[in-house]
């Protein structure tokens, strides 16, 4: 017998299967998500929507179709799931984090989410964020931060703090999410989860409210790696509404993570450690946890290399020219005219002044500087210095990877340069802020994939830590074996998941879950 | 606004050298837009031909129209430029609400068509080449409406309205180098070179090219260089130019006025002007500066575009047949005169002329019908002549008249009727009745109360003085109501007095 509180615990892969053999219903597991959302969400602030109507309604028909021996059903089918307020969903808002989109539903569905709902996944509701993904707290959202489960005084990352927060308080098996700098890997670091930023135009982008066009990519959330690797098989793939999705067709990134769990997987394996992203500027415990999972692998038999990649120095700098260039034109629509907000000055007034004054009230601080930096960056007279070098910068970082895929397999740094720091504590500080995402944002200028996992607690503050492997472009497979080997490896020491580890929420309800 | 002061063209000429560049935006025919898949149709309720991408609906991206590359290759070719190996959109950035994301998807310094030329025909026989310096591809913008206010412009206006259903029609924009030289031609050779951009995307089947509805329209930069000083001056685009005529009107007419200015002493002021078709006059539009910032950049959201070796040939081999090759062939193929063609040509009629024959009309009959009534109807009307009839219905027109059934009285009637949209020529013969009366023995009667009431008349003709039928000619084509074939009844009178 299956409780409510198993149900939540289960990384999806377990649950489908338990749902593919019947032992429990999709509305079972759909309606447990449910009950946790409603116990500890009120504390966590993972979601900004909840459709539990829709998915219960969903769950039944699911469970009707599994009744009916529907054949069509995917492995996944029954499955709740979590969604990044990012990406477009026809029944439900789709915000951004934003006031400026505040209750707009779009008239279409992200390719994601079709591809979701195809699988017979259940949508769970729409997660948190900061504001159009401009951050890595999640405490730029325009509805209020999203707490870190591990200690609700803390961050839980961001832009995508949201979902990894849901998946890490168990509100929902896995998730989506988005990452243009680190928004998918650093919130899964400081959440002790497992994130993947896709290969450049591995999965669509139709749909998601684009930030920096150039940068984006959709990718999976969840507990587990194997988990991360199944909703990748959902969503990746090539789109035609995307001229920048690869036409490839792609290998199962579940079988690949199947084989890393297999003995032997990492043997002959080359990782290389980035002479840049380690070391100085890292807390000691992130050190320490990182140095002590490269011992793990070299156990394991794989060689590990360190790898000078001099460029990646001038990343952030190069990314906050670029990001904020892209963005300024992205955010252009948002003005009243079609959709959104609309806020009308004192006595009406022009086009310009209502544009003018939506935009004032619509955007937050973190989205205006952005707009304004990015404004900048494009500018007659300057465009050659700023976006030019920056875009130069970026072809001598993709350079770098080149020259270091010709050594190595895969590139390994800590995920994030420290544990999850307290709410409010670098929201005066947005320079603090962005180096956050100094060792997600080499893969976001140069198209590759990463994963990042947990590899444990930081001694100093009982913490999680997080791991990061980058592939070449189109090798995220090779992610996928690299990351479940290393996490069967951890688990093996751990005797369970780290998050299994994570303190008990409280319970907002009288008998909760439990 | 006070009548601006405008100097004698002559004198302008005697003083100052036009300097001119155009910007010719082709609306491409494609079955879809250019970067969606919404039907490439502007028109019918607004807002209705749209999807998500064309109102920049966050989330949506643009995808490249397959057919609207091939159209703006084959338009390269014919302009005679080469075509990039590798070309790249561009974000023009700017707010404006037809514009559905704020900025514009554009070509901007990598087009997919670069350094050709055109040469132009004057209209007394003289070439003159165009140097184009690109053509590129880019989305064409929604439609505002100003309500309120007495102008149905902006300034003055209560609301306004946007219809997105214009938002992403393929646009090629031609831009020509700076040309010099054109001196007192210059308002002739801009018509000229509209003309022959015009019959150049109409032979190459890639647009519909209706000026009057925005499917070709041209920005005129003009500006004055003082007479041998070499020191280029001050220039203006003037937007709106939706016809050949006005293309010609409005530069002679900006020569007038940038004459009348510098020569007082002003300055010109850069900027954008409007044409108004009514007054024949040119007005201040928005002020325009090369330092006009529109951040542009290269547009993430699409590859660039990186046409085949293969298949730019392929498309250069199935090029038509140049215009001014086309030309030559058929002046020769109709017979006509140096005279007779150049009036074609000049009138912009060659296309329509060509499609008459085409629906088997004689050259000859053809010609005097499209330059002749027809271009009164359109001069009267202020419209092009293409925009009242089609070649079709001219063809059908002369048909009637070749068989019999309409002398060419009857025919203008016919040909007001068809304008009027009651149908095609045998249509409104019916509906109108117009037929000539061919029936010999109506005729007969006619002639014959026609001589009766004029008895002396059979024996002024037996006499040898046949002029005297004409008034019995005359009487019957009245009774007749002007339905009697004259040439017929002349016969049947002369008949009678055999």
């Amino acid at each position: 017998m299956t409780t409510a509180n198993d149900l939540i615990h289960l990384p999806a892969a377990d649950l489908a299967e338990r749902l593919s053999s019947g032992e429990v219903s999709s509305v079972e597991a759909t309606q447990a998500h449910l009950d946790r959302i409603a116990a500890v969400d009120g504390d966590v602030h993972a979601y900004l929507h909840v459709a539990g109507d829709a998915a219960l309604e969903r769950a039944a028909e699911i469970d009707r179709l599994r009744a009916e021996g529907d054949a069509g059903l995917g492995p996944l089918a029954g499955v709740p799931v979590a969604i990044k307020d990012v990406l477009c969903t026809l029944d439900m808002p789709s915000t951004a984090g934003s006031r400026i989109l505040e209750g707009w539903v779009p008239p279409y569905d992200a390719t994601v989410v079709r591809k979701l709902r195809e699988a017979h996944l259940i949508p769970l509701g729409k997660t948190n964020m900061d504001e159009f993904a401009m951050g890595s707290s999640t405490e730029h959202s325009a509805y209020g931060p999203t707490r870190n489960p591990w200690d609700l005084d803390r961050i839980p990352g961001g832009s995508g703090g949201g979902s990894a927060a849901a998946v890490a308080a168990f509100e929902a098996p896995f998730a989506l999410g988005s990452d243009t700098g680190g928004s998918i890997r650093q919130p899964a670091a400081v959440t002790g989860s497992v994130g993947v930023k896709p290969t450049y135009g591995g999965v669509s982008r139709y749909g998601a409210i684009a930030l920096a066009s150039s940068l984006d990519q959709v990718g999976p959330v969840s507990r587990t790696v194997l988990d991360s690797a199944l909703l990748h098989d959902v969503i990746g793939g090539h789109d035609p509404r995307d001229s920048t999705s690869i036409p490839d067709v792609w290998p199962s990134m579940a079988d690949a993570a199947r084989a890393g769990r297999r003995d032997g997987a990492l043997k002959g394996m080359r990782i290389g450690v980035v002479k840049q992203l380690n070391g100085e500027g890292f807390q000691a415990g992130v050190t320490q946890r990182f140095t002590e999972a490269l011992t793990l692998l070299e156990g394991a038999g794989a060689e590990i290399v360190e790898i000078d990649a001099p460029n990646f120095e001038y990343a952030i700098a190069a990314y906050y020219l670029i990001l904020p260039a892209e963005a300024s034109s992205n955010l252009a629509k948002f003005d009243s005219v079609r959709f959104g907000l609309r806020v009308n000055p004192p006595g009406g007034g022009t086009v310009e002044q209502v544009m003018s004054a939506t935009r004032e009230a619509g955007f937050g601080p973190e989205v205006k500087r952005r707009i304004i930096l990015g404004t900048y960056a494009l500018s007659a007279g300057y465009y050659d210095a700023y976006y030019g070098s920056a875009q130069k910068v970026r072809t001598l970082i993709q350079r770098d990877f080149d020259a270091a895929f010709g050594r190595v397999d895969v590139l390994v740094t800590p995920s994030a340069p420290t544990t999850a720091f307290r709410l409010g504590e670098k929201l005066d500080d947005p320079l603090a802020m962005y180096l956050n995402d100094l060792t997600t944002i080499p893969a976001n200028l140069a198209g590759v994939p990463g994963i990042g996992l947990p590899i444990g607690l930081a001694p100093e503050d009982g913490l999680p830590v997080g791991i990061q492997f980058m592939a070449p472009a189109r090798a995220d497979a090779r992610l996928y074996t690299v990351g479940a080997a290393l996490e069967q490896i951890l688990e093996d020491r751990w005797g369970g998941s780290l998050l299994s580890q994570a303190p008990e929420l409280a319970v907002a309800t009288a008998g909760g879950t439990n | 606004m006070a009548k601006p002061e405008l100097m004698d063209f002559d004198k302008a000429l005697e003083l100052y050298e036009p300097v001119l560049g155009f910007e010719v935006h082709v609306e491409l025919n494609t079955a879809t837009k250019m970067f969606s898949d919404a039907p490439n149709y502007f028109g019918g309720e607004p807002n209705t031909n749209i999807t998500p991408v064309d109102l920049g609906l966050p989330g949506s991206l643009p995808v490249v129209n397959e057919q609207a590359v091939r159209y703006s290759i084959s338009l390269g070719l014919a302009l005679g430029c080469s075509i990039a190996e590798s070309s790249r959109f561009a974000r023009k950035n700017y707010f404006y609400p037809d514009l559905a994301k704020n900025y514009q998807i554009s070509q901007y310094d990598e087009p997919i068509a670069y350094r050709g030329s055109v040469d132009v025909e004057l209209e007394d026989g003289r070439s003159f080449t165009i140097p184009i310096e690109r053509a590129h591809m880019e989305e064409d913008a929604g439609k505002l409406t100003h309500v309120g206010g007495s102008t149905g412009r902006i300034q003055g206006a209560e609301y306004s309205l946007v219809d997105y259903n214009r938002a992403g029609v393929p646009l090629v924009e031609i831009v020509t180098d700076i040309i010099y030289g054109a001196d007192r031609d210059a308002p002739e050779l801009a018509k000229a070179y509209v003309s022959t951009i015009r019959d150049i995307v109409v032979s190459l089947g890639i647009s519909d090219a209706r000026m009057e509805r925005g499917n070709l329209r041209c920005d005129a930069n003009i500006s004055l260089s003082p007479r041998g000083s070499g020191i280029l001056g001050t220039r203006t685009e003037t937007k709106n130019v939706n016809s050949l005529r006005s293309v010609e009107r409005a530069i002679r007419y900006e020569i007038q006025r940038q004459a009348a200015i510098l020569s007082a002493g002003g300055t010109i002021t850069q900027e954008t002007r409007h044409w108004h078709e009514d007054t024949g006059r040119t007005s201040a539009g928005r002020p325009k500066s090369d330092a006009d910032d529109y951040r542009y950049f290269p547009e993430p959201d699409l590859l660039p575009v990186q046409p085949s070796a293969e298949l730019i040939e392929e498309l250069r081999a199935a090029l038509p047949e140049a215009p001014a090759l086309r030309r030559r062939r058929l002046k020769g193929e109709w017979g006509f005169t140096d005279l007779e063609f150049r009036d074609v040509v000049n009138s912009g009629l060659l296309n329509e002329l060509a499609e008459t024959v085409a629906a088997g009309a004689a050259p000859q009959a053809a010609r005097k019908w499209w330059t002749g009534e027809i271009a009164r109807l359109a001069n009267a009307a202020g419209v092009d002549s293409s925009s009242l009839v089609t070649p079709q219905q001219v063809a059908e027109l002369i048909e009637l008249i070749e068989a019999g059934t309409l002398t060419d009285r009857l025919a203008r009637q016919v040909l007001e009727g068809v304008i009027a949209g009651e149908g095609t020529p045998a249509e409104v013969v019916d509906k109108r009745g117009l037929a000539v009366v061919s029936d010999d023995t109506a005729l007969l009667a006619a002639i014959d109360e026609a001589l009766a009431a004029q008895p002396d008349v059979l024996a002024k003709i037996r006499d040898g003085k046949v002029q005297a039928a004409g008034a019995v000619i005359g009487a019957v084509m009245k009774a007749m109501r002007g339905q009697a074939d004259a040439a017929r009844v002349r016969e049947l009178v002369l008949e009678r007095a055999k």
